[in-house]
């Protein structure tokens, strides 16, 4: 079977006045379908880059780049739109939650654009309120919720168009080590049941909780390799 | 692709979730719409209003006035052609009778004003001269009793037809007909009430006395004059079509009775039709001057929608980040902000439109003017406060639609 993601050679320039900046300079990698990864890397390593890109926010100056069959590098603004709502879950850093609806009707937003008829996106959001373990929650608002549970909404709300790939960035970053602790259980779960995962964090601990590691600098792979697994016990304590 | 339920639903409720700043939005166009509407309206009314007074005082009408027209011969009635309030007589009435094609009726009359006596009452007010054919020529109509005939006419019987506005003057709670009342001390006896016709907006119809033509000019009006001249000659065409024929059959039959030519006439003739187009296109030129300057407050109003949207816009940075990371598309933001934008010209035009029914409805019953609401400009109304949205909505949705949602996301 073919890998979910197929990057080679990706490039991205970027010109600063007189100087060009080489965000990304010639990164290879693949990730197969039900793989778990996380991208560390400093500040300034092309991280960022790589996830804007592999989230199809922003465009390669060259290179390829195929997620899930679909060349993402020859898409047009309508058709990365549709990537992003079809292919792709994306969990922020700072949630993204809208604040004046509720959890469900935040779950819900992703299905709107994908033109979902309203009662079944409803039922949907739903089901994957419950399965991160909100169902007591559905009607709450964000500002209702802890920081913990407000993650949840968001990873809920990644998963709610079936996405092949879930894109994290610094997705414990805005939590305590204990919550953070418990998000990263609640993606092991997910991947347990299938879902692709890639996180994109600064912090090696966090890294250490997937399975794989790919670290950057200067926009370009430095390592690539297998985590030593801890339990999901462990993992959760 | 979304559906339009969904895109209606988020724009009322981004609405809602700031309703202080939508209702004072709208305001902006509530107020141009409401004034468009109040100020056309009042134009139409006042139309409406000139259009009426005129066609009362009769259809297909020329009015025969002896001097010489305005604006040709200098002031009227010191026309080089001389001729002064003379120049008219029951000849030139009978000559139009008889030698001009297309006319129906033709009815000399003579003015007089004099005191007149009734119960112990007394009135003032225009006392005219007329024949049966001034019934007719200026669409009178009789309210009760009855008009007199020619014989009564020709013999100068002492009767007289009363307007409603000297009945009310003279027998406020008595019948008329039949009653007697003095003029310039002779009696005259009441045979007819006329209808009531109402104000022209230049002066009351229906404060007038009706009495035979020969008897105004033996008993009332000085006998100092020529008998035999007229103050006035009603002629009505037997249609609108033949009417600029017969005015000018007129007028060649006068300049050849009076020997005069073209600019030296003695005489005027007024063609009331004519008088009515002027009088439509000066309160047209008056409604288009107050729609007009209404028009620039509606104008402000979309500038308002366009100021707080761009506000939103910016406001909301990071939320279009996120809808575009969930997979909204351009066309999806930008018909999220546009048709928040109509929503609000839209709601602003509806409200709008009410406040200036009502406005104008205070404004003409304050002026005594018809009410006069056209359905195609409350519907232009409608359509045009959505048109502002579209117009002042377009720029901030385009700039929604355009952010770059890397940018976006990462705004605080």
């Amino acid at each position: 079977m073919m890998n979910l993601i197929e990057a080679m050679h990706l490039v991205k320039l970027y010109t600063m006045g007189e100087e060009t900046v080489h965000a990304l300079d010639g990164v290879s990698f693949s990730v197969a379908r039900g793989g778990y990864c996380a991208i560390v890397g400093p500040s300034g390593s092309g991280k960022s880059t790589l996830m804007n890109i592999l989230g199809g926010l922003d465009t390669p100056t060259a290179g390829r780049l195929v997620i899930d069959g679909a060349d993402i590098s020859e898409l047009d603004d309508e058709g990365l739109a549709a990537f992003r709502n079809r292919t792709l879950g994306f969990v922020f850093q700072s949630f993204n939650l809208l604040p004046r609806m509720t959890a469900v009707e935040n779950v819900e937003l992703p299905m709107i654009y994908a033109g979902v008829d309203p009662k079944e996106r409803r039922q949907r959001a739903e089901e994957q309120l419950v399965r991160v373990g909100l169902g007591e929650r559905l009607t709450h608002r964000p500002t209702q919720l802890s920081g913990g549970q407000q993650q949840r909404v968001a990873i809920a709300r990644a998963l709610a168009g079936k996405p092949a790939l879930l894109l994290a960035d610094e997705p414990t970053g805005a939590l305590d080590t204990h919550t953070g602790k418990e998000i990263l259980a609640l993606f092991d779960e997910l991947n347990a049941e299938g879902v692709t995962i890639v996180i994109v964090t600064h912090d090696h601990e966090v890294a250490a909780a997937t399975k794989r590691t790919i670290e950057m600098r200067d926009g370009r792979i430095v390592a690539d390799h297998m985590n030593e697994r801890r339990s999901r016990h462990d993992a959760n304590v | 692709m979304m559906r339009t339920s969904d895109l209606v639903a988020s724009a009322a409720r981004a609405l809602r979730s700031n309703p202080m700043r939508s209702a004072l939005t709208a305001l902006g166009v509530i107020i141009g719409v409401a004034s468009v509407v109040a100020m056309v309206s009042l134009g139409a009314g006042a139309q409406a209003q000139v259009e009426r007074s005129i066609a009362s005082l009769g259809s297909n009408l020329l009015i025969v006035v002896p001097g010489a027209p305005r604006g040709q011969g200098g002031v009227r009635g010191q026309a080089g052609g001389g001729g002064g309030w003379d120049s008219l007589t029951m000849a030139d009435a009978e000559a139009i009778a008889t030698q001009v094609d297309g006319v129906l009726v033709v009815a000399p009359s003579q003015r007089s004003r004099a005191q007149v006596i009734a119960n112990g009452l007394n009135w003032n007010p225009e006392i005219q001269g007329v024949t049966p054919a001034y019934l007719t020529a200026r669409d009178w109509e009789i309210e009760s009793g009855r008009f007199f005939d020619e014989t009564e006419e020709r013999q100068a019987r002492r009767v007289v037809v009363l307007g409603a506005t000297v009945v009310e003057q003279l027998f406020p709670n008595v019948d008329p007909i039949g009653e007697t009342l003095r003029i310039n001390g002779g009696a005259f006896e009441v045979i007819g009430v006329l209808a009531s016709k109402g104000q022209t907006g230049f002066q009351d119809q229906d404060d007038i006395v009706l009495a035979p033509l020969t008897t105004v000019k033996r008993r009332i009006s000085g006998r100092n004059r020529r008998a035999d001249t007229v103050s006035q000659i009603s002629v009505k065409a037997v249609s609108e079509s033949v009417l600029t024929q017969v005015e000018e059959d007129v007028n060649t039959l006068l300049r050849q009775r009076h020997r005069t030519r073209d600019g030296e006439d003695d005489f005027t003739v007024q063609n009331l039709s004519s008088i009515t187009k002027t009088a439509q296109q000066t309160t047209q030129v008056f409604t288009y001057l107050l729609g007009g300057i209404s028009a620039v407050s509606l104008l402000v109003g979309g500038i308002g929608i366009m100021n707080i949207m761009l506000v939103s816009v910016t406001e909301r940075t990071r939320e279009i980040g996120l809808r575009k990371a969930l997979g909204a598309r351009q066309a999806d933001i930008l018909h999220q902000f546009g048709l928040e934008a109509v929503a609000l010209s839209v709601a602003g035009g509806i409200i709008g439109l009410l406040l200036g029914v009502l406005g104008a409805w205070l404004m003409t019953s304050l002026f005594n003017l018809p009410l006069v609401i056209s359905p195609t400009n409350a519907i232009l109304a409608i359509v045009f406060s959505g048109l502002v949205g579209v117009l002042f909505g377009a720029y901030p949705a385009w700039r929604a639609a355009k952010l770059d949602p890397i940018e976006a996301l990462r705004r605080e």
